[in-house]
Order: C-alpha cells, then sequence, then structure tokens
C-alpha cells in the first residue's frame, strides 16, 4: 500500500480509486494543462529548458544530475531524428517507486516526455520498462491509447505543428539495462551491455542519435514544474535540492511503501512517516538511496536531512531514493553477502575488474559469512574493491564495491567477530 | 593536430586519436587485449590503463581520445598499480594449465603476466570452469576456461566477417563466447579468430598439439589460391609445413588471411602427393626414376609429332602454377613448335583473343578498386570465390562506397547493396547492357553497341546511377563472368560502360597467378609481354578437337575444365597424357600414362603476380618431398632432352629474370578490346549455374581434409526456383535427375526461390559431377 503526503506527482491522488490512472482523472487534477500552455503560447524550447533548469529539479535515477543541464546538451538544431528515453527499468535492489508512478499516474510521465520531446526538437520517444513488472506496461500501454486517441500523442499534437509519439519497451529483468547506455543497447534489440562514454548519448545515443535519458520520476515531475512554476517546486525542497522526492521506504518499518515528501525532510520524520520501527525494535542501519548507496548507522541517520546534500556529507548518497531501514537483529555480514551476491549476479560481464571483481567479492564475504573466514580477508576485500572502483566502462563495478566498503567500515566488528569466532556476532534474525 | 606527452615524450598526433594511437606512434607499448587496431574498439579488458594527468582514475588508453596538451604516464605508479591490478583478476579464474596449453609460447596473456603479473596469486577461491564449444571443423573452442573475455573474436565476426557469427552470452563471470546454438562458425574467413584470440581458447583444430610454437621456423610466402595474392607466414617443422598465418600486407589481405589460405596446407603433406615419377604400362602403374620418365615423354612427345605433327600436341597449364613455370611451359611449347597452349581451362569464350589488346588484370590496384565509390561487380560469387577480397568490399561499402551487383544468384553478401540485378546466364549480357543504355541515357551520350531492343529495369537504372553519380567508379568480372558462354561480350560492355563513366574496369582474376599466366602467354595468341604467337588452339578448341597428346601442368581436367566431361573423354582416346603433378589423383591415374612429381608452391621458388598486377615472389619453404623436383627445373630439363636452346637457366630467379627482360610489367596490362559483336537478346531455356565449390578451387585444397569437412564442402546439390520444379513436376527434398549431354546423376534436389526462373545450380568441379558437361550450358532436370 503505497503512501504519499504532499507530492508533486501524487498531488491529489486517490490511490485506493480503482480509476485514479486514468485520463480523465488526471485531467481532472489539472493534467496536460502544462503541454497545453506550452503548445497554445508557442512557448520557446529554450524558456521550457530555463524552467527545468530554474526548479532545480535533479535527476531521480540515481545520479541526481541535473535535469535542466542535460536538456540544454541536446543539439536541438540536429536535423536527424533525436529521441527522449525514459528510464523505467527499475532495477536497483529497495527501489519502487517508478512502478508505483505507472501504476497510479502514468499520464504524468507520459506529459512530461512529450514536454521533453518538445523542448529537445525529438518526434520520439520510448520508455524502458523493467521485465519483471506486468500489469503496469500493460497500463502504461494502455495510457498511451487514451493520450493518442486524446491527441496529446502522434501528429500535430493539439492542432499544433509538433508531432511526438511515444512507445513502450518490455525489458527482460536485467538490472545492467537500467543503465542508460546498457538501455539503448537494448533497447535495439541487442544484448544489454553499457557503451564506453564517450561518446555520451546527447550526441550518440539510441540507434546513434542524439538522445536524452532520464527517470521516471524526472520526466513524471516536469507537468508540475511547467504547470506551476519552477520557483513552486523549488520553494518545496531546499538550495540546490528542489521539489520532493519519492522515498520508497523499505525494511523493518511498520509501514513500508513510497513517500512524495519534499527534499529536505529530516529522516526522523520519514521514519515516523513510514510507522517507526517495527516491534519497536532499535534502528540500527539505513542504506538511505538504494542497494548501492554505502550504509550509514542509524544514528549518523538519525541527524540528516533526506536531501542530496545532507546525505552526501554523511558519506553516502540519495541515490534512487530507496530506504533501507535494518533494526539491531541484523547481521551485517548475512546482510552485505545478499547485497554481494546481487552484483555478482548482476554484473554484465564485459568489464575484467567487474566480472571477475564482483565474483571474487562474493565467493570471500560468502567464505567470512559461513564461518570461513581467513585473517586478512577484510584487507583482502578492501584491496580487491580498490582495484575495481573507477576502472570500468559503467559504474556497477562501484556500485557493488561501495557497499563493501561502507558495511566493513562501519561495522568492522561484526566482521573480524565472525572471522575469529568462526560464528556471528549477531544471531540473524528472519523477518 | 593535438599536443600530448607520453612518459615525457612530446608528440603531436591527428584530432580524433586516442591515447593508445599516439602511444604507438612513437614506439611506447601499453598492454592490451581487447584492442586491436582492425576492430571497433570495446574497451573492456582494461588492460591498458594509463595515468592521465588532472584525470582522477587511470583511464583506458584504447579508448581515451587525446585532447591538446594532455599529459600521459604510462609507467607511474597509478598505471602500473592499475595494471597489475587488472591482471589479477584475468588470472584469477584463468587454468594457468600453460605447460599444456596449445597458445604455450604465442600467449599474449602468458607475456604480459610475466611483466604485469604477480608470481603468487591471493585468490584462493574455486575456479570457475567453462564448458567447450564446437565451432566446426577448423577453429577449435574446446578450452573456454582460458578465455579472457576480451570479444576480439566476437567483433571480428560481426565487423569484419559481416555476421556475428560467435557472441558473449550470459552475464557477470557466468558469460560465455560461443556461437549459435547448435551451429558451427561458417564463415569463409573464420580462422582469423585464431590469431585474433589472444590466449589458448581459440586455437586451430587442425594445428592444435602438433607441435610447439617455438619449434616452427617461419617463412615467407604468397598464397596460391585466388588471385588477392595474400601474403602468408608459413610455418616448419622436420621438412614439414606445420601451420599457415597470415603476414601483415595493408595494400592486399591486410592483417588477415581466408580460411582456404590458412588451412590448405593440410593438403600439401596428403597421401595422395606423388613421390615418384611414374608410367602406366601393361594397364598399371609403376613407379620408376626421373631419367626413365623423362625419357618416355620425349619418346611420346617425339613420337606423335613424328606420327601426327606438332598440331597434335596440346598443352594445358594451370593459373596456379608460378610465373617461371608458365613461362617455361609455354617458351617449351613453342620452341618444340606446339602453338596449342592455353592456362584458360575454365573458359568457354575465347570470341574475343584476336580483340585483345594487352594482358587482362584487375583494371587497377585493390586499393583503388575498394576506394571506388560506386561498384559493380558482374557475375561473381564473390563470398566463394574471393572470401577475403568480399570482406574487403564488405569494408568499403561501410566506408561509404556504393556495392552493385549483377549476377546469377542471389547469394546474401552480408553488407548491404545499393542495387541488385539477378538473372539467368542466358539474359547476363542483356543485363549489362541494360546498365549501358542507362548510362547512356543518363550522359546523353552515344555508344556504337546496338541497344534498340534492350529494355532499361529499375535495377539496371540505379546501377547506372550509382556508376554515373560517383565521383570514382569500378566495374569487375568475377567467375561466373568469366566463365560465361558471353565472356567477351561482357567484358566488351563493362569497356563501354567504362568509357562513359570514367570507372575503372577489369577481372577479379580467378587464381593466384592468372594474371601472371596472362603475363607470360601461357595462351595460344600472345606470347610473352604480348609478343606476337603463332596461332594455336585454345583450351576450349584443343578438348573440341581432341589432340594426341597432351601435356598437362599441374592441372587436374575433370575439375579444372569448363565442360569436364568433354575434357575427359579427349585425355582418353589421346596416345600419350603426361602430367606434371604434385598429387596422383583418380582423375590422373585413369586417364594419363606418365606423371611427373612437382614441387606445390611450398617446395619451390616462384612468384605469382595477383590480380592487381603485384609480382610476389617467394622461396621454397619445405626440401621437395621425396623424390619431387620444382617444375621449372623438369621443364627446362625438358628443353634440353628436347634438344631445344634456351634452356639453360640455374634459378627460378634467372628465369624470372629472363622474363621480366622482356617487358615492363606496368604497360603490359590492358583490358580494352577491339571490336566484339554484342547480341543483348535474351535466349530462353533451362541452363545449369555451375560454379566451382570454395574448396574444390584447385588441387591443394580439394586435399586439405579439415576444409574438406565444413559447410563449404557439403555435397552439392541441386537447386531451383520452386516454379521451375513444379512445372518440370520435380519434387523438392527428394533426389532428382539431371542431365548433360552423354553424363547423367542422380542428386538432392532443392527449391531455392532466390535463383531466376529457368536456372539449376549444380556445382562443378566435385566428384560427384564430374560426369555432367559445361559449367553455363543447358541441362535437364527430370525426377527420374
Ligand atoms: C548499474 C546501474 C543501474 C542503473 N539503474 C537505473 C534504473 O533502474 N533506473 C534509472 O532511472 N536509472 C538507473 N541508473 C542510472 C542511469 O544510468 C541514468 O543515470 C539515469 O537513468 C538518468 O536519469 P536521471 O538523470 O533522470 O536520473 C543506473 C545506473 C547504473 C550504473
Ligand atoms: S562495470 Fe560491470 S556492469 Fe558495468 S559495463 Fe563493466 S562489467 Fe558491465
Ligand atoms: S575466445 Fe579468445 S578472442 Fe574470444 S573473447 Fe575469449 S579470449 Fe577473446
Ligand atoms: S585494450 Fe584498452 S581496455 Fe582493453
Amino acid at each position: 500500500m503505497a503512501v504519499f503526503v504532499n507530492g508533486v506527482i501524487f498531488d491529489g491522488i486517490d490511490t485506493s480509486a480503482q480509476d485514479c490512472w486514468k485520463l480523465e482523472a488526471y485531467v481532472a487534477r489539472g493534467g496536460y494543462q502544462a503541454l497545453r500552455r506550452i503548445i497554445e503560447s508557442k512557448m520557446a524550447q529554450e524558456d521550457v529548458i530555463a524552467e527545468v533548469k530554474n526548479s532545480g529539479l535533479r535527476g531521480r535515477g540515481g545520479a541526481g544530475f541535473p535535469t535542466g543541464l542535460k536538456w540544454s546538451f541536446m543539439p536541438r538544431s540536429f536535423p536527424g531524428d533525436k529521441y527522449v528515453v525514459c528510464n523505467t527499468d527499475e532495477g536497483e535492489p529497495g527501489t519502487f517507486k517508478d512502478r508505483d508512478i505507472l501504476r497510479f499516474n502514468p499520464h504524468a510521465l507520459i506529459e512530461g516526455m512529450i514536454i521533453a520531446g518538445y523542448a529537445m526538437g525529438t518526434k520520439a520517444g520510448y520508455n524502458y520498462i523493467h521485465g519483471e513488472i506486468f500489469e503496469e506496461y500493460e497500463l502504461f500501454e494502455a495510457a498511451l491509447d487514451e493520450a493518442r486517441q486524446a491527441g496529446f500523442l502522434g501528429n500535430n499534437i493539439l492542432g499544433s505543428d509538433f508531432s511526438f509519439d511515444l512507445f513502450a519497451h518490455h525489458g527482460y529483468g536485467a538490472y545492467i539495462c537500467g543503465e542508460e547506455t546498457a538501455l539503448l543497447e537494448s533497447l535495439e534489440g541487442k544484448k544489454g551491455q553499457p557503451r564506453f562514454k564517450p561518446p555520451f548519448p546527447a550526441s550518440f545515443g539510441l540507434y546513434g542519435k542524439p538522445t536524452t535519458i532520464n527517470n521516471t520520476e524526472s520526466f513524471a515531475s516536469v507537468p508540475f514544474i511547467i504547470r506551476d512554476g519552477a520557483a513552486k517546486f523549488l520553494e518545496a525542497g531546499k538550495p540546490n535540492n528542489g521539489g520532493t522526492k519519492l522515498f520508497s521506504v523499505s525494511g523493518h518499518v511498520n509501514r513500508p511503501g513510497n513517500y512524495e515528501i519534499p527534499l529536505g525532510t529530516p529522516f526522523s520524520v520519514l521514519l515516523e512517516m513510514a510507522g517507526g520501527m517495527r516491534d519497536g525494535k532499535k534502528l540500527k542501519a539505513v542504506i538511505p538511496g538504494g542497494s548501492s548507496a554505502p550504509i550509514l548507522p542509524g544514528d549518523v541517520m538519525m541527524q540528516c536531512t533526506m536531501d542530496y546534500d545532507s546525505i552526501a556529507k554523511a558519506g553516502s548518497m540519495l541515490g534512487s531514493g530507496a530506504v533501507i531501514v535494518m533494526n539491531e537483529d541484523v547481521c551485517m555480514v548475512k546482510a552485505l553477502e545478499r547485497l554481494a551476491y546481487f552484483y555478482h549476479e548482476e554484473s554484465c560481464g564485459q568489464c575484467t575488474p567487474c566480472r571477475e571483481g564482483t565474483g571474487w567479492l562474493y565467493k570471500v564475504i560468502h567464505r567470512i559469512a559461513q564461518g570461513e573466514g581467513r585473517p586478512g580477508d577484510l584487507e583482502l576485500l578492501d584491496s580487491v574493491g580498490n582495484n575495481m572502483a573507477g576502472r570500468t566502462i559503467c559504474a556497477l563495478a562501484d556500485a557493488a564495491v561501495f557497499p563493501v566498503r561502507s558495511f566493513t567500515k562501519h561495522f568492522r566488528n561484526e566482521f573480524e567477530y565472525l572471522i575469529e569466532h568462526k560464528k556471528p556476532l549477531v544471531d540473524h534474525k528472519w523477518c | 593536430m593535438l599536443e600530448i606527452e607520453i612518459d615525457g615524450k612530446k608528440l603531436t598526433v591527428p584530432q580524433g586519436s586516442t591515447v593508445m594511437d599516439a602511444a604507438h606512434s612513437v614506439g611506447t607499448y601499453i598492454p592490451h587485449f581487447c584492442y586491436h587496431k582492425k576492430l571497433s574498439i570495446a574497451a573492456n579488458c582494461r588492460m591498458c590503463l594509463v595515468e592521465v594527468e588532472k584525470a582522477p582514475k587511470p583511464l583506458p588508453a584504447c579508448a581515451t581520445p587525446v585532447t591538446d596538451g594532455m599529459k600521459v604516464h604510462t609507467h607511474s605508479d597509478m598505471a602500473k598499480k592499475a595494471q597489475a591490478g587488472v591482471m589479477e583478476f584475468l588470472l584469477i579464474n584463468h587454468p594457468l594449465d600453460c605447460p599444456i596449453c596449445d597458445q604455450g609460447g604465442e600467449c599474449q596473456l602468458q607475456d604480459l603476466a610475466v611483466g604485469y603479473g604477480n608470481s603468487s596469486s591471493r585468490y584462493q577461491e574455486e575456479k570457475r570452469s567453462v564448458v567447450g564449444k564446437d565451432m566446426g571443423p577448423l577453429v577449435s573452442a574446446e578450452e573456454m576456461s582460458r578465455c579472457i573475455h576480451c570479444t576480439r573474436c566476437v567483433r571480428f565476426t560481426e565487423e569484419i566477417g559481416g555476421f556475428q557469427e560467435i557472441g558473449m552470452a550470459n552475464r557477470s563471470e557466468f558469460s560465455e563466447i560461443m556461437p549459435y546454438l547448435g551451429k558451427t562458425v561458417n564463415s569463409e574467413i573464420s580462422g582469423n579468430v585464431i590469431d585474433l584470440c589472444p590466449v589458448g581458447a581459440l586455437t586451430s583444430k587442425p594445428f592444435r598439439y602438433s607441435t610447439r610454437a617455438w619449434e616452427l621456423s617461419r617463412r615467407k610466402s604468397v598464397s596460391p589460391h585466388d588471385g588477392l595474392g595474400s601474403n602468408l607466414v608459413v610455418q616448419v617443422k622436420s621438412n614439414e609445413v606445420m601451420r599457415v598465418l597470415p603476414l601483415e600486407n595493408e595494400a592486399i589481405n591486410e592483417c588477415w588471411i581466408a580460411d582456404r589460405d590458412r588451412f590448405s596446407y593440410e593438403g600439401l603433406n596428403s597421401a595422395e602427393r606423388l613421390q615418384k615419377p611414374m608410367i602406366k604400362f601393361d594397364g598399371k602403374w609403376h613407379e620408376t626414376d626421373w631419367e626413365t620418365a623423362l625419357a618416355y615423354v620425349v619418346k611420346g612427345l617425339n613420337g606423335v609429332s613424328a606420327d601426327h605433327g606438332k598440331d597434335a600436341i596440346g598443352f594445358l597449364t594451370s593459373p596456379h602454377s608460378t610465373t617461371e613455370e608458365l613461362y617455361l611451359a609455354q617458351k617449351l611449347a613453342r620452341a618444340f613448335g606446339v602453338n596449342n597452349i592455353d592456362y584458360r581451362l575454365r573458359r568457354s569464350d575465347f570470341s574475343a583473343d584476336a580483340a585483345q589488346q594487352g594482358a587482362q588484370w584487375l583494371g587497377s590496384s585493390i586499393a583503388e578498386l575498394t576506394a571506388a565509390k560506386s561498384i559493380l561487380v558482374v557475375g561473381s560469387t564473390q563470398r566463394k570465390e574471393q572470401p577475403l577480397l568480399a570482406s574487403h568490399l564488405r569494408q568499403a561499402v561501410k566506408k561509404g562506397s556504393a556495392l552493385n551487383v549483377i549476377h546469377v544468384a542471389g547469394d546474401t553478401l552480408l553488407t548491404a547493396v545499393n542495387a541488385k540485378l539477378i538473372v539467368s546466364p542466358l539474359a547476363l549480357v542483356n543485363a549489362l547492357a541494360q546498365v549501358l543504355k542507362a548510362v547512356v541515357e543518363i550522359k546523353s551520350a552515344q555508344t556504337a553497341v546496338d541497344l534498340a531492343a534492350v529494355v532499361v529495369g529499375a535495377e539496371a537504372q540505379a546501377i547506372a546511377a550509382s556508376l554515373t553519380g560517383a565521383e570514382s567508379a569500378a566495374i569487375v568480372l568475377g567467375n561466373v563472368a568469366q566463365h560465361h558462354p558471353a565472356f567477351a561480350q561482357l567484358l566488351k560492355l563493362a569497356q563501354e560502360i567504362s568509357a562513359l563513366t570514367g570507372a575503372r574496369f577489369g577481372l577479379l582474376a580467378e587464381a593466384a597467378n592468372s594474371t601472371g599466366a596472362e603475363l607470360v602467354g601461357a595462351l595460344p595468341h600472345r606470347a610473352a609481354f604480348g609478343a606476337a604467337a603463332t596461332a594455336g588452339l585454345n583450351a576450349a578448341a584443343m578438348i573440341a578437337a581432341p589432340r594426341k597428346a597432351y601435356f598437362l601442368l599441374n592441372t587436374e581436367v575433370e575439375f579444372d575444365s569448363y565442360n569436364p566431361q568433354a575434357a575427359v573423354a579427349a585425355m582418353k582416346q589421346a596416345a600419350t597424357v603426361i602430367a606434371l603433378t604434385a598429387y596422383k589423383g583418380a582423375g590422373l591415374l585413369d586417364y594419363a600414362d606418365v606423371l611427373l612429381p612437382i614441387a606445390p608452391f611450398s617446395e619451390t621458388a616462384g612468384s605469382f603476380v595477383n590480380m592487381e598486377g603485384k609480382l610476389q615472389s617467394f622461396n621454397g619453404v619445405v626440401r621437395p618431398l621425396g623424390e619431387t623436383r620444382p617444375a621449372w627445373k623438369v621443364l627446362r630439363v625438358l628443353g634440353n632432352m628436347l634438344g631445344l636452346t634456351g634452356f639453360e637457366q640455374n634459378s627460378a630467379e634467372e628465369v624470372r629474370a629472363e622474363l621480366l627482360a622482356k617487358g615492363s610489367i606496368e604497360s603490359a596490362f590492358n583490358n580494352a578490346l577491339g571490336d566484339v559483336a554484342i547480341n543483348a537478346a535474351v535466349t530462353t531455356g533451362l541452363v545449369r549455374i555451375g560454379e566451382v565449390p570454395l574448396y574444390q578451387a584447385d588441387a591443394i585444397c580439394r586435399r586439405a581434409q579439415s576444409l574438406q569437412q565444413t559447410a563449404d564442402a557439403t555435397a552439392p546439390v541441386a537447386r531451383a526456383h520452386s516454379s521451375l520444379l513444379a512445372r518440370l513436376n520435380v519434387a523438392a527434398g527428394k533426389e532428382g535427375l539431371l542431365r548433360q549431354g552423354s553424363g547423367e546423376l542422380k542428386v538432392l534436389v532443392e527449391a531455392d526461390d532466390s535463383l531466376p526462373a529457368d536456372t539449376v545450380r549444380l556445382a562443378t568441379a566435385h566428384p560427384l559431377t564430374v560426369g555432367l558437361g559445361g559449367m553455363f550450358d543447358s541441362i535437364e532436370l527430370t525426377q527420374g
């Protein structure tokens, strides 16, 4: 059950209403007004981009890159084909926000992408949807049909000379296809493997044409920004951290779910919204931004506000906004073993350090967790990680190393204990 | 130009260079695996990490573009640590079984591990093992645990081979290099992946485990197969050719060779090699010594000449023989008074002989051909005739050339084709005439050719537009055009189009020394460098009007002739058939009466002139096998024994010098023909498309066992359009009866709707089909 508070994307949605995703309901909530205004006022492309820039919207896919700035990199006057692509490949453990956007408010994404298409002079867009969500994919196709029929998509949108169409692509569930260039390869029908950059997608993207890729939530925030103004969006958050953001809260809380709250909200407030710790257990640790983000001890988290800057200062990242809450019954060795297993499985396998390193990390951590650790294993993990991070084609290798570094830093005693005593310090309780 | 400093050395490099390019240009070695100058950049192995000042992390040299003022350190602490880290990763799952690995001694991983790795491993976990794959009879992929996932093989098949036959399946450390499930790797240039693979994952199936790389000596040579003239490194141990590799020559074969160039050496060591002279008497073959055999030959030639005159003797030679051999053969024939000499056994049209003005050749260099912006290939089953040139043409298309095709079958060329006109052999002249007519119209020009009845179709129009619109163009005639019964008209039409478009025009020389044979005058109407010759009979005439004696140089007429049925019959009726041959093939044993063992290219010095007219000389790489002798020596001795003058040469070099003193190669070529009457009317009827299979082209490759196990060597099948099969009431998928002249054959019939109507495609030059007749003659097909 999803819970939304004060959102821009989920503003006014009653998620329990069957038809809340439909065009009619979206229009009733003020949907497609932004697009209408742009088209009717013949708003200049650079003004649309400026508005997005001014809103302080930062990419919601993980890296937090300013969206307006990214749009401005697009060679708008390039005469050939250009594309906008939405990344709904949401595969990062802990993240489940984009799925809810498709489920409850697909038209916000559609409108956002049309506006992006307008601003960057593209005629076609694609939404790459994670292979393991089926109903949402079908629902999105249905929403596309509605938009087409209403004249928001297709030729001469709302009677103007602007034409744009949008297509959904259902992936196959590989995490790596969330990396934007692997996504493009996959969209082209090839094996999903990241490309070496440069060239960047803005110059060599889908089918080798200029392409802008944004996360679902990034696009879905755009209609609000245009309709209600950049300032209003910016004000909702804090400087350099504009707007509200969706947080997918999971783990040992009473009410796991998605929370759309202003950036800058204290973590303690978010935890409270999520019903606080389950069974009154103590907060041990939090991964604040999806599995790739470094873990932070609970007391450090309690001092943080939920925005890019504060979390970065504490030594982690806001990432995709997946907040994984762990209580005192979690064995950190076991938790890390599970994460290491994920990256070992999901590496695309092309770069030597990642292909070999993710396996090596997992095998060592697994051995430690089995009570077969050896002295020197922690130094080995550190050194292997150092040989991986920053030496590969994409950031998956880094993403695999961050948890290892942070777990063994903040909870070193648990690892040392297990290596020395062949049994865990914390008796892990599954729940 | 950009300035860059590498390890303190300052240099300037062109815009767009990578750090790797820059390093190469000053001879700085940066370790690498995935990088290859002819393949796209994958940047996946990470072995080439270097330190770039102001960059926070090491960067891959192969993929990092040079920026102005960049400072690179390839040996700094940061670089060395990064390289050692990558090497450690590469080795943790590598079997490290170098002592039993076939790549041992020539392994890039082994070499680099010594320089960049540690002596002990920190990896204490279980190593991965990967099951072997079946890539077919040429490339072994048994030891895939050794693969380091550099994807060179994958990129090669896609980018150079034209079709991605090898891929990397699965993810993470479970990634595996494999062919399509249940499929082998069938590219005709597949063996190059063996050279590309930096480790012992992909190895040569015929070669592996036969010897150690360091026991081999390397000798330079030239490929004796197609007309490209690929340069070879032949590797030898104990007087035996063990392996063949490419010798890099950017102007000809780049760093590649075709599988035929690479694996044919197995034929050199074939059990069918003739090792002693043999004479047939009492209906049986007897081994004998050279003296006896040569005396027998001299007696035979003198006898026939005394009884029937010199004209009763015919010399049939092979364009796979060396320039020196062909030169001496025609010299011997002419000195003896025989004018019947030819190398063009697979030709059927000699009507332009009188109109010929020079030696026939490509009409340009290979580089000029592939640089042409518009290329028209007429009558060529490209990938099976000139496999590597076909790949060069694919690269040309990638660089922006338009490839146009006029042919008798619509085989895929694995590349984009601009316009394609696929017609029956009976309409080939008409097809090219259509292009000429369209060119005349586009240019509002005149031509002497009567084109009134020719109707220009859309494809011909597109080809003409391509040729006329391009800033450079070339028209080349392939084997099918050269063997075609209207070859002279095809060449003349190409000449007419060339005259109006400025396109270069010429022949894709069929064999390694077709062009050389033209030069030396192994022809009935021209002697060396076009010197006048008393006219003799051409190859077809020597068969049509059978001779009393045949002198065969390096040819098996049942496989090498336009009409094997007629050729074998002619041999059988002769009083004597003298064969200089490296093999005692079944056909020769049947129709010859004396066999003289001559050296294949690997056992003699000599030279081949490739399609672009480049003379490339080579030395023997091993001693002649058994009592085999180089053919030039045999011919010289025969000259002496026949009492002829001018046969005193002491080496192949002397023979070559004598030839080259007679004229200049550069000015010897001229494809222009005098008057040739063009008849562009299309006749109707059922004709055969009888091409030479890839691995039946010459005596050596016919005996290369591994090549004979490839998909390209499967038994011939008769293919025809399904509408034709329906009309003839012949079932596809069943045996049908093929008949040409007195020969008939039951063979599997298959429907192939990419063929023109009224054609039956059935290979020639194959043991199964030698009983049939002409390659492009009429044929009957019934259910039988
Ligand atoms: C391994 C890996 C997985 C990723 N997965 C996702 C994903 O599932 N969804 C997403 O939006 N971005 C993902 N990203 C980030 C994208 O590459 C890209 O930065 C993002 O889609 C850009 O959109 P934004 O600027 O709107 O955030 C991933 C990156 C990496 C390296
Ligand atoms: S870092 Fe890993 S996931 Fe990313 S491209 Fe390299 S091997 Fe693939
Ligand atoms: S098989 Fe050889 S060439 Fe192919 S990826 Fe593996 S190591 Fe590279
Ligand atoms: S050679 Fe540069 S990454 Fe492989």
